[in-house]
């Protein structure tokens, strides 16, 4: 038998390197929930919001230079995790099996249906896509949620020998004795996760309810207004019960170990920014100010993601329920030094450079408002 | 060992088909990005209206494609966690990198500038907007150059060592991954067999509206651009079936050293030989020619059978063969650390490291075979149009031009069969056996039930992808519109 990574690797003092990445794995789904989060709500929206045609295609449109970019910060957040923590990587992708599936599905049907929605004239090819993207972007934010919030509970895992549904056989001829998810796939709901998958869902359509509003005119911009003033204070109460909850029960708990009290606090403070920054959201969208309530949501999205991973740290949303086996925390599921070194480089120069032309795009070429006459027959 | 239900079998199947399937649309998103932004930069250059309908009529049929290679790539990177878990584990502190990079260099540059050049075309000045195309293009380069090197690093892991400690491989040398001589040649060998790909795309759709259009006394300016896509093409294609052929014969050196069982299997060795360096072709087994041949390609001392190199792993645990001495190696720094480990393992040893004969044998000939059939269609294009020929409508020009943009896909799919079949048994060449990769907390009905998901969904999107890309080379080249920056109230130029 080899020696086992997770069971001769006491949970050590991280190193500087290990801290950057957790940090920075933390700003890449911040900026995947912020820029997916509009373009998940907008899509939602597609066949509620767009009575016409052309009302649908203005919403569409108001992505359409954007979606596949945005899409991208899921796929480096993914890269991430496998480079700087294969170990996180790896356990997660395969334990969480079923839910990664639905958002596949959904980004599949979704990315397809952006761009051949248009190509065909018929009223059902229009349709069917139309519901492809909703239902495309409604499945991937509702697990992220689910998902997410049964990190913070801690999503218990053993090492494979010990794996009630795996033939010991396999863990002897595995490399070492990996730590894997027994779960099955309906134990990830319960009350507090469905929370978070409602959070997610309804938060991600007042985010994109603000961004048409701030990104069209005319009818369908008023009518994502109204539609913001109701979804904003739903996700504001989802908001708030969601980060008490969590900060209140699950913190700190016996779950979870080695938690840091200070971060308990900026988790607190976060969070209940959060829940301010979609308040304000909601506030300032009924004053018709559309440019602050999209801030509003920004603040939102971007204040949970960073609340989320203060109870990620050291334990990555893993707790193991088996007495005296080895833990899953940054330092054992982590890359060596020499591999993070070599990325802290590389995502030095790059991060700055890709969000210098995300926002080249966003702010200076596609500035203007859309309406329906600005859509070509 | 093998079972045709076993969770394994069922995810090696899984990544076959999501894997040649994301490769039908990935060598003509590299290769025809760049032919559309060159078509541009002659319309930029020249002003000839010929040259924008062209880049206009292209771009369109480039996106339709594009769209799905991007949504089947999404599957690709997950795929890796959840179906090869162990995999992951024990390559990512290497194998992870290229693919954080890659996201975070090529897919970041591809889509935002794929973006801009979409929905820019009365929003960017001219320049700035042919810029937004070739830094979409780069971006698809950049991604290939990843992710091949990481293939490549899977083929023959150079760069790497084997932390017993910690149980799993970990980088030594950056330089030496990207100097990995597999990596060196195969990825000039993909991207020339991606300009083959869509150099054919390219000729066959642009002469077989050539041929229709003429019928239908369409006016001479439409003529003159289909004329211009035939020879573009075809002349893409034939260069580049030419590039193909001459890396792949650097990537078949490379390989011989590195891979000799694959090379082996590939060229049918499976028998004991009189005369090395007589040995020829065998166009089907049993059936050769040119003696000779395969000792003028590598030299006699490469020229290893299976039984002598199955006889040479049960000897020593090793596949390669110090040329010099006479005697096996145990290759690349992590092969050599891990035989002893490998040979503890129990139940895993002895290993058969020899990959099936037979789909090697006949995915290496068809890859070549295929491929040289496209670019000899390259020809015949530009035979057919000849001075200032065109060629009355029949169905034999038809099924030509239908054939001639599949062809290239057969051969490709077929190089990637024969790529990865040829590794087996092995995940990680002489390191990792495949088996040793698989998640073993995914049951068998998560893997059968992702794996009908994905077939059922990518067997729909394929009808619809189809159907929009005749649908779009039938409506033939747009009307040359002036490009101007708009106000407001103006139509977008181009909508979703």
């Amino acid at each position: 038998m080899l020696n086992m990574l997770e069971i001769i690797v006491p949970a050590a003092t991280p190193s500087i390197f290990q801290v950057i990445w957790l940090i920075l794995v933390a700003v890449l789904w911040a900026g995947f929930f912020f820029f997916e989060g509009f373009d998940f709500g907008v899509g939602m929206l597609v066949p509620f919001l767009g009575k016409s045609d052309e009302q649908r295609r203005v919403m569409i449109n108001a992505l359409g230079p954007h979606w596949d970019g945005n899409e991208v910060w899921l796929l480096t957040a993914g890269g991430a995790m496998f480079a700087a923590f294969p170990a996180w990587y790896a356990t997660l992708f395969s334990g969480l099996y079923l839910p990664l599936l639905l958002v596949l599905l959904g980004l599949i049907l979704r990315g397809v249906a952006f761009e051949y929605r248009s190509k065909n004239e018929g009223k059902l090819w229009r349709t069917v896509f139309d519901w492809m993207i909703a239902v495309g972007s409604f499945l991937p934010p509702l697990v992220f949620g689910v998902g997410f919030a049964n990190f913070v509970k801690g999503v218990p895992v053993v090492p494979c020998s010990a794996h009630a549904s795996i033939d010991f056989a396999a863990c002897e001829t595995a490399f070492g004795d990996p730590l894997l998810v027994p779960r099955i796939f309906w134990e990830v709901f319960d009350a507090f996760t469905l929370v978070g998958g409602l959070l997610f869902v309804c938060l991600f359509v007042a985010h994109g309810s603000f961004f048409i509003a701030l990104k069209t005119r005319g009818e369908i911009k008023d009518r994502a207004q109204k539609f913001g003033n109701i979804l904003g204070i739903v996700a504001f109460i989802l908001a708030a019960v969601f980060v008490v909850w969590a900060n209140l029960v699950y913190f700190g708990a016996e779950a979870t170990p080695g938690q840091l009290p200070l971060l308990g606090i900026l988790a607190w403070i976060t969070g209940a920014l959060a829940v301010v920054g979609i308040g304000f959201a909601w506030f300032m969208n009924s004053k018709n100010r559309d440019g602050w309530a999209f801030i509003g949501t920004t603040l939102g999205t971007v204040l949970l993601t960073v609340m989320f991973f203060c109870f990620f740290y050291p334990g990555l949303g893993f707790a193991n329920i088996v007495d005296g086996a080895a833990t899953m925390d940054i330092t054992t599921a982590s890359s060596s030094q020499h591999t993070l070194v070599l990325m802290t480089i590389a995502a030095g120069v790059l991060v700055p450079i890709v969000l210098a032309y995300t926002a080249w795009s966003y702010f200076f070429v596609f500035r203007r408002r859309l309406s329906v006459e600005n859509i070509p027959a | 060992m093998f079972c045709p239900m076993s969770p394994d079998t069922i995810a090696r199947w899984q990544f076959g088909i999501t894997t040649v399937y994301h490769f039908l649309f990935v060598p003509l998103t590299i290769a025809l990005s760049v032919l559309t932004a060159g078509l541009q930069t002659a319309w930029v250059k020249t002003g000839k209206d010929a040259y924008l309908r062209l880049t206009k009529f292209f771009g369109k049929l480039f996106l339709i494609n594009f769209a799905m290679g991007v949504v089947t790539g999404i599957v690709q990177e997950f795929q890796f966690g959840m179906n090869w878990s162990e995999y992951s584990r024990f390559v990512g502190d290497i194998f992870g990198a290229p693919l954080a990079l890659e996201a975070l260099i090529a897919f970041f540059l591809e889509s935002t500038f794929l973006g801009l050049w979409i929905f820019g075309w009365d929003r960017l000045s001219k320049g700035v907007h042919l810029a937004t195309i070739w830094l979409g293009a780069a971006g698809t380069f950049i991604s290939s150059i990843f992710i091949i090197a990481a293939n490549a690093w899977m083929q023959n892991p150079t760069g790497a060592w084997y932390n017993a400690e910690a149980g799993r491989a970990e980088l030594t040398s950056l330089t030496q991954v990207i100097l990995n001589p597999v990596f060196l040649t195969q990825w000039p060998h993909t991207i020339a067999a991606s300009f083959v790909t869509a150099g054919a795309f390219m000729a066959a759709v642009a002469f077989y509206m050539l041929v229709k259009k003429n019928a239908e006394d369409a006016p001479e300016d439409d003529l003159v651009a289909y004329r211009k896509g035939v020879k573009l093409g075809a002349w893409v294609l034939i260069v580049a079936g030419a590039c193909t052929v001459v890396s792949g014969d650097f990537l078949g050196k490379a390989m011989v050293t590195s891979q000799p069982t694959k090379m082996a299997a590939a060229e049918g060795l499976t028998a004991a030989l009189d005369d090395p360096a007589r040995v020829g072709i065998q166009v089907f087994p049993g059936f050769e020619v040119f003696p000779g041949f395969l000792n003028w390609l590598y030299g006699t001392d490469y020229i290893q059978t299976v039984p002598e190199l199955e006889q040479q792993w049960a000897d020593s645990g090793y596949l390669q063969w110090d040329r010099k001495a006479n005697v096996p190696v145990a290759g690349t720094q992590l092969q050599q650390d891990f035989a002893d480990e490998l040979a503890k393992i129990d139940g895993l040893s002895p290993v058969n490291a020899i990959p099936d004969v037979t789909i090697a044998f006949w995915t290496f000939r068809l890859m070549i075979g295929i491929g040289c059939l496209a670019v000899l269609g390259g020809i015949f294009f530009l035979f057919m149009i000849r001075g200032k020929r065109i060629p009355s409508p029949s169905p034999i020009l038809t099924a030509v031009a239908i054939a001639m943009p599949l062809l290239p896909l057969l051969a490709n799919s077929s190089g990637w069969i024969f790529t990865e079949m040829g590794r087996q048994p092995w995940i990680v060449n002489g390191v990792l056996p495949t088996l040793q990769g698989l998640s073993p907390s995914v049951g068998i009905f998560n893997v059968a039930f992702s794996l009908i998901v994905y077939t059922l969904v990518y067997g729909l999107l394929a009808v619809v992808e189809v159907r929009l890309l005749l649908k779009y080379i039938k409506k033939g080249l747009p009307e040359a519109e002036t490009v101007d920056v708009k106000d407001e109230a103006q139509p977008l130029s181009f909508a979703y």
